[in-house]
Protein backbone atom coordinates (compact mmCIF):
# COMPACT_ATOMS: atom_id res chain seq x y z
CA UNK A 1 0.00 0.00 0.00
CA UNK A 2 1.59 3.10 -1.01
CA UNK A 3 2.20 6.38 1.39
CA UNK A 4 -0.94 8.68 1.98
CA UNK A 5 0.50 12.30 1.56
CA UNK A 6 -1.22 15.49 1.43
CA UNK A 7 -0.68 18.19 -1.15
CA UNK A 8 1.64 20.15 1.16
CA UNK A 9 3.12 17.70 3.58
CA UNK A 10 0.92 19.46 6.21
CA UNK A 11 3.15 22.51 5.81
CA UNK A 12 2.29 25.02 8.66
CA UNK A 13 2.76 28.88 8.86
CA UNK A 14 3.19 30.39 12.39
CA UNK A 15 4.84 33.72 12.21
CA UNK A 16 2.00 35.68 11.13
CA UNK A 17 -1.47 37.21 12.90
CA UNK A 18 -3.23 33.71 12.41
CA UNK A 19 -1.96 29.95 12.22
CA UNK A 20 -2.37 28.21 9.00
CA UNK A 21 -1.75 24.75 8.97
CA UNK A 22 -2.40 22.61 5.72
CA UNK A 23 -4.31 19.38 7.79
CA UNK A 24 -5.39 16.15 6.50
CA UNK A 25 -5.13 13.63 5.09
CA UNK A 26 -9.12 13.92 5.70
CA UNK A 27 -11.24 11.50 4.02
CA UNK A 28 -13.63 13.09 2.05
CA UNK A 29 -16.97 11.83 -0.21
CA UNK A 30 -19.26 13.50 -2.85
CA UNK A 31 -22.74 12.69 -2.36
CA UNK A 32 -25.24 14.01 -4.68
CA UNK A 33 -28.46 12.96 -5.51
CA UNK A 34 -31.82 14.00 -3.75
CA UNK A 35 -30.97 16.00 -0.52
CA UNK A 36 -34.12 15.54 0.93
CA UNK A 37 -34.64 11.77 0.10
CA UNK A 38 -35.15 10.15 3.61
CA UNK A 39 -32.86 7.28 2.81
CA UNK A 40 -30.08 9.96 1.98
CA UNK A 41 -30.24 11.47 5.40
CA UNK A 42 -30.50 7.90 7.18
CA UNK A 43 -27.84 6.82 5.47
CA UNK A 44 -25.69 10.19 6.03
CA UNK A 45 -26.61 9.75 9.73
CA UNK A 46 -25.66 6.05 9.78
CA UNK A 47 -21.97 6.66 8.70
CA UNK A 48 -21.28 10.03 9.69
CA UNK A 49 -23.07 10.05 13.08
CA UNK A 50 -24.84 13.55 12.33
CA UNK A 51 -28.05 14.64 10.39
CA UNK A 52 -27.65 16.03 7.39
CA UNK A 53 -27.22 19.90 7.19
CA UNK A 54 -29.44 22.80 6.73
CA UNK A 55 -28.47 24.95 3.60
CA UNK A 56 -25.18 26.35 4.37
CA UNK A 57 -24.48 24.78 6.87
CA UNK A 58 -21.86 22.03 8.05
CA UNK A 59 -22.40 19.62 11.07
CA UNK A 60 -19.83 17.32 12.58
CA UNK A 61 -18.47 15.19 14.75
CA UNK A 62 -15.08 14.51 15.77
CA UNK A 63 -13.09 13.70 12.82
CA UNK A 64 -16.73 12.85 10.71
CA UNK A 65 -19.14 15.56 9.56
CA UNK A 66 -21.11 16.68 6.51
CA UNK A 67 -20.92 19.73 4.82
CA UNK A 68 -24.13 21.39 2.49
CA UNK A 69 -22.46 22.09 -0.95
CA UNK A 70 -25.15 23.08 -2.89
CA UNK A 71 -29.01 21.87 -3.52
CA UNK A 72 -27.91 18.26 -4.63
CA UNK A 73 -24.40 17.66 -3.08
CA UNK A 74 -22.84 16.85 0.36
CA UNK A 75 -19.45 16.37 1.28
CA UNK A 76 -19.09 14.10 4.20
CA UNK A 77 -16.08 13.68 5.36
CA UNK A 78 -14.49 10.73 8.10
CA UNK A 79 -10.99 9.55 9.10
CA UNK A 80 -9.32 9.18 6.25
CA UNK A 81 -8.53 4.96 6.98
CA UNK A 82 -12.11 5.01 6.70
CA UNK A 83 -12.78 5.90 2.85
CA UNK A 84 -12.74 2.57 1.60
CA UNK A 85 -15.10 1.27 3.70
CA UNK A 86 -17.66 4.24 4.20
CA UNK A 87 -17.72 4.23 0.41
CA UNK A 88 -18.77 0.68 0.48
CA UNK A 89 -21.53 1.26 2.81
CA UNK A 90 -22.80 4.25 0.46
CA UNK A 91 -22.65 2.32 -2.73
CA UNK A 92 -24.62 -0.21 -1.17
CA UNK A 93 -27.00 1.73 0.06
CA UNK A 94 -27.60 3.98 -2.92
CA UNK A 95 -27.68 0.92 -5.32
CA UNK A 96 -30.73 1.07 -6.85
CA UNK A 97 -31.19 4.89 -6.59
CA UNK A 98 -30.12 7.81 -8.48
CA UNK A 99 -27.74 9.10 -6.57
CA UNK A 100 -23.94 9.23 -6.28
CA UNK A 101 -21.09 9.00 -4.34
CA UNK A 102 -17.35 9.30 -4.58
CA UNK A 103 -13.93 9.38 -3.35
CA UNK A 104 -12.54 13.34 -3.61
CA UNK A 105 -9.89 12.82 -0.70
CA UNK A 106 -7.26 13.06 -3.29
CA UNK A 107 -8.76 15.93 -4.89
CA UNK A 108 -9.09 18.47 -2.31
CA UNK A 109 -6.82 20.00 0.27
CA UNK A 110 -7.96 20.97 3.42
CA UNK A 111 -6.44 23.99 5.21
CA UNK A 112 -7.03 25.61 9.16
CA UNK A 113 -6.70 29.14 9.69
CA UNK A 114 -6.70 29.61 13.72
CA UNK A 115 -6.45 32.81 16.25
CA UNK A 116 -8.10 35.81 17.21
CA UNK A 117 -7.33 37.23 13.27
CA UNK A 118 -8.46 33.86 11.32
CA UNK A 119 -11.67 36.20 10.00
CA UNK A 120 -9.90 39.42 9.32
CA UNK A 121 -7.28 36.66 7.13
CA UNK A 122 -10.35 35.19 5.31
CA UNK A 123 -12.42 38.33 5.15
CA UNK A 124 -9.23 40.10 3.24
CA UNK A 125 -9.72 37.24 0.79
CA UNK A 126 -13.02 36.16 -0.40
CA UNK A 127 -16.14 38.28 -1.31
CA UNK A 128 -18.06 37.12 1.97
CA UNK A 129 -19.24 38.88 4.99
CA UNK A 130 -16.89 37.65 8.06
CA UNK A 131 -18.51 39.68 10.70
CA UNK A 132 -18.98 37.40 13.73
CA UNK A 133 -22.92 38.10 13.82
CA UNK A 134 -22.94 37.19 10.22
CA UNK A 135 -20.89 34.25 9.87
CA UNK A 136 -21.33 32.10 12.59
CA UNK A 137 -19.81 28.91 14.12
CA UNK A 138 -21.32 25.43 12.21
CA UNK A 139 -21.69 28.20 8.52
CA UNK A 140 -19.74 26.46 5.27
CA UNK A 141 -19.67 28.84 2.61
CA UNK A 142 -18.69 27.51 -0.79
CA UNK A 143 -16.89 31.22 -2.49
CA UNK A 144 -13.75 32.53 -4.03
CA UNK A 145 -10.66 32.95 -1.94
CA UNK A 146 -7.85 35.27 -3.99
CA UNK A 147 -8.67 33.56 -7.66
CA UNK A 148 -9.56 29.63 -6.82
CA UNK A 149 -12.71 27.96 -5.56
CA UNK A 150 -12.59 27.11 -2.02
CA UNK A 151 -15.30 26.19 0.35
CA UNK A 152 -14.79 28.06 4.00
CA UNK A 153 -16.43 26.37 7.20
CA UNK A 154 -16.33 27.77 10.72
CA UNK A 155 -15.99 25.33 13.32
CA UNK A 156 -17.36 25.86 16.56
CA UNK A 157 -13.88 26.40 18.44
CA UNK A 158 -13.71 29.78 16.55
CA UNK A 159 -11.01 28.37 13.60
CA UNK A 160 -12.15 28.57 9.99
CA UNK A 161 -11.18 25.09 8.12
CA UNK A 162 -11.15 25.70 4.14
CA UNK A 163 -11.23 23.21 1.39
CA UNK A 164 -10.19 23.89 -2.53
CA UNK A 165 -8.51 21.64 -4.77
CA UNK A 166 -5.66 20.12 -4.21
CA UNK A 167 -3.70 21.58 -7.71
CA UNK A 168 -4.03 24.69 -5.77
CA UNK A 169 -2.84 23.79 -2.73
CA UNK A 170 0.56 25.89 -3.05
CA UNK A 171 -1.44 28.86 -4.22
CA UNK A 172 -3.82 28.77 -1.65
CA UNK A 173 -0.74 28.31 1.17
CA UNK A 174 0.93 31.26 -0.20
CA UNK A 175 -2.23 33.39 -0.60
CA UNK A 176 -2.94 33.03 3.35
CA UNK A 177 0.42 33.35 4.21
CA UNK A 178 0.62 36.98 2.36
CA UNK A 179 -2.89 37.46 4.18
CA UNK A 180 -1.61 36.81 7.66
CA UNK A 181 1.67 38.36 7.01
CA UNK A 182 3.02 40.18 10.41
CA UNK A 183 1.76 43.66 11.14
CA UNK A 184 -0.96 43.21 8.35
CA UNK A 185 -3.69 43.61 11.10
CA UNK A 186 -7.09 45.11 9.77
CA UNK A 187 -8.42 45.56 13.52
CA UNK A 188 -11.94 45.73 11.59
CA UNK A 189 -13.23 42.85 13.61
CA UNK A 190 -13.57 42.62 17.06
CA UNK A 191 -10.75 39.98 17.81
CA UNK A 192 -12.21 36.85 19.33
CA UNK A 193 -11.59 36.98 23.58
CA UNK A 194 -12.59 33.81 25.71
CA UNK A 195 -15.80 35.46 26.84
CA UNK A 196 -16.35 35.83 22.90
CA UNK A 197 -16.08 32.71 22.46
CA UNK A 198 -18.16 31.53 25.27
CA UNK A 199 -21.29 33.18 23.86
CA UNK A 200 -21.28 31.26 20.71
CA UNK B 1 -21.12 46.28 -8.55
CA UNK B 2 -23.81 43.93 -8.78
CA UNK B 3 -24.60 42.22 -5.36
CA UNK B 4 -26.93 38.83 -6.76
CA UNK B 5 -28.71 36.78 -4.55
CA UNK B 6 -28.73 33.09 -5.84
CA UNK B 7 -32.27 31.76 -6.34
CA UNK B 8 -31.05 27.70 -5.81
CA UNK B 9 -28.52 28.05 -2.59
CA UNK B 10 -30.05 31.69 -0.98
CA UNK B 11 -26.66 33.54 -0.75
CA UNK B 12 -25.94 36.79 -1.18
CA UNK B 13 -22.74 37.33 -2.71
CA UNK B 14 -21.02 40.70 -5.36
CA UNK B 15 -21.02 39.43 -8.78
CA UNK B 16 -16.95 38.62 -8.86
CA UNK B 17 -18.94 34.91 -7.29
CA UNK B 18 -21.05 34.29 -10.47
CA UNK B 19 -20.86 34.19 -14.15
CA UNK B 20 -22.88 36.03 -16.93
CA UNK B 21 -24.26 33.96 -19.03
CA UNK B 22 -25.69 35.66 -21.64
CA UNK B 23 -29.76 36.38 -23.00
CA UNK B 24 -32.15 34.74 -21.33
CA UNK B 25 -35.18 32.43 -22.87
CA UNK B 26 -33.56 32.43 -26.11
CA UNK B 27 -35.83 30.10 -28.70
CA UNK B 28 -33.60 26.77 -30.37
CA UNK B 29 -33.40 26.44 -33.74
CA UNK B 30 -32.57 23.08 -34.92
CA UNK B 31 -32.26 21.46 -38.57
CA UNK B 32 -35.34 22.20 -39.78
CA UNK B 33 -35.50 25.99 -39.24
CA UNK B 34 -34.33 28.50 -42.11
CA UNK B 35 -30.50 30.16 -42.65
CA UNK B 36 -31.81 32.99 -41.65
CA UNK B 37 -33.37 32.12 -38.22
CA UNK B 38 -30.67 29.79 -37.63
CA UNK B 39 -27.75 32.60 -37.87
CA UNK B 40 -30.24 34.83 -35.78
CA UNK B 41 -30.40 32.20 -33.18
CA UNK B 42 -26.77 31.86 -32.86
CA UNK B 43 -25.70 35.27 -32.96
CA UNK B 44 -28.13 37.86 -32.72
CA UNK B 45 -28.44 39.05 -29.15
CA UNK B 46 -30.62 41.90 -27.64
CA UNK B 47 -28.43 44.34 -26.13
CA UNK B 48 -30.92 46.87 -24.21
CA UNK B 49 -29.84 50.17 -22.25
CA UNK B 50 -32.68 49.68 -19.79
CA UNK B 51 -34.26 45.83 -18.67
CA UNK B 52 -32.84 43.10 -19.19
CA UNK B 53 -33.34 39.09 -18.90
CA UNK B 54 -30.26 36.92 -18.73
CA UNK B 55 -29.09 33.62 -17.69
CA UNK B 56 -26.10 33.92 -14.80
CA UNK B 57 -24.17 30.76 -13.12
CA UNK B 58 -23.06 30.61 -9.47
CA UNK B 59 -20.02 29.99 -10.48
CA UNK B 60 -18.11 29.76 -7.37
CA UNK B 61 -21.04 28.96 -4.99
CA UNK B 62 -23.15 25.95 -5.63
CA UNK B 63 -22.40 25.60 -9.25
CA UNK B 64 -26.14 26.52 -10.40
CA UNK B 65 -27.61 28.05 -13.38
CA UNK B 66 -30.20 30.45 -13.00
CA UNK B 67 -32.49 33.54 -14.74
CA UNK B 68 -31.71 37.10 -14.14
CA UNK B 69 -33.57 40.45 -14.81
CA UNK B 70 -31.47 43.49 -14.03
CA UNK B 71 -31.40 47.13 -15.77
CA UNK B 72 -27.81 47.60 -17.25
CA UNK B 73 -27.85 51.41 -17.26
CA UNK B 74 -28.57 51.33 -13.20
CA UNK B 75 -27.38 47.89 -12.41
CA UNK B 76 -30.82 47.16 -10.47
CA UNK B 77 -32.47 44.01 -9.83
CA UNK B 78 -35.80 43.14 -10.17
CA UNK B 79 -35.12 39.94 -9.17
CA UNK B 80 -33.46 35.83 -10.30
CA UNK B 81 -35.39 33.41 -11.06
CA UNK B 82 -35.28 29.30 -11.66
CA UNK B 83 -33.16 27.98 -14.81
CA UNK B 84 -36.33 25.81 -15.21
CA UNK B 85 -38.51 27.89 -17.07
CA UNK B 86 -39.07 29.71 -20.95
CA UNK B 87 -40.38 32.64 -19.65
CA UNK B 88 -40.02 35.42 -17.06
CA UNK B 89 -42.64 34.77 -13.91
CA UNK B 90 -45.52 36.86 -13.19
CA UNK B 91 -43.76 38.37 -9.55
CA UNK B 92 -40.78 39.27 -11.42
CA UNK B 93 -42.67 41.07 -14.95
CA UNK B 94 -44.33 42.54 -12.10
CA UNK B 95 -41.38 44.59 -10.25
CA UNK B 96 -39.89 45.24 -13.76
CA UNK B 97 -43.68 47.05 -14.85
CA UNK B 98 -43.69 48.51 -11.43
CA UNK B 99 -40.59 50.59 -12.38
CA UNK B 100 -40.99 50.42 -16.70
CA UNK B 101 -45.20 50.34 -16.87
CA UNK B 102 -44.35 50.19 -20.70
CA UNK B 103 -41.86 47.48 -20.82
CA UNK B 104 -42.66 44.59 -22.40
CA UNK B 105 -41.25 41.39 -22.53
CA UNK B 106 -39.63 40.37 -25.99
CA UNK B 107 -41.05 37.36 -26.35
CA UNK B 108 -44.26 38.28 -25.54
CA UNK B 109 -43.51 41.21 -28.08
CA UNK B 110 -42.84 38.46 -30.64
CA UNK B 111 -46.24 36.51 -29.90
Amino acid sequence: MSETVTALKNARYSAGIAEISEIGPLGMITIRGDLDAPFVRKVAKKVAGVERPARGMCNSEGEAGIAWMSPDELLLFCPHVQVSEVLNRLHAAFEDTHTFAANVSGARAVFRVAGPRAREVLAKLAPVDLAPEKFTPGMFRRTRVGQVPAAIWLRGDGSFQLFCFRSVAQYMFDLLKAAAQPGSEVGYFQPTTEVNREKV
Amino acid sequence: MLILTCPCCHVTAEETEFHAGGEAHLTRIGPGGSEGEFESYLFMRQNPKGVHLERWRHVYGCGKWFHLARDTATLHVYGAYSAQTTAPPDHIRTAIKDRHPDWRWQGEVNQ
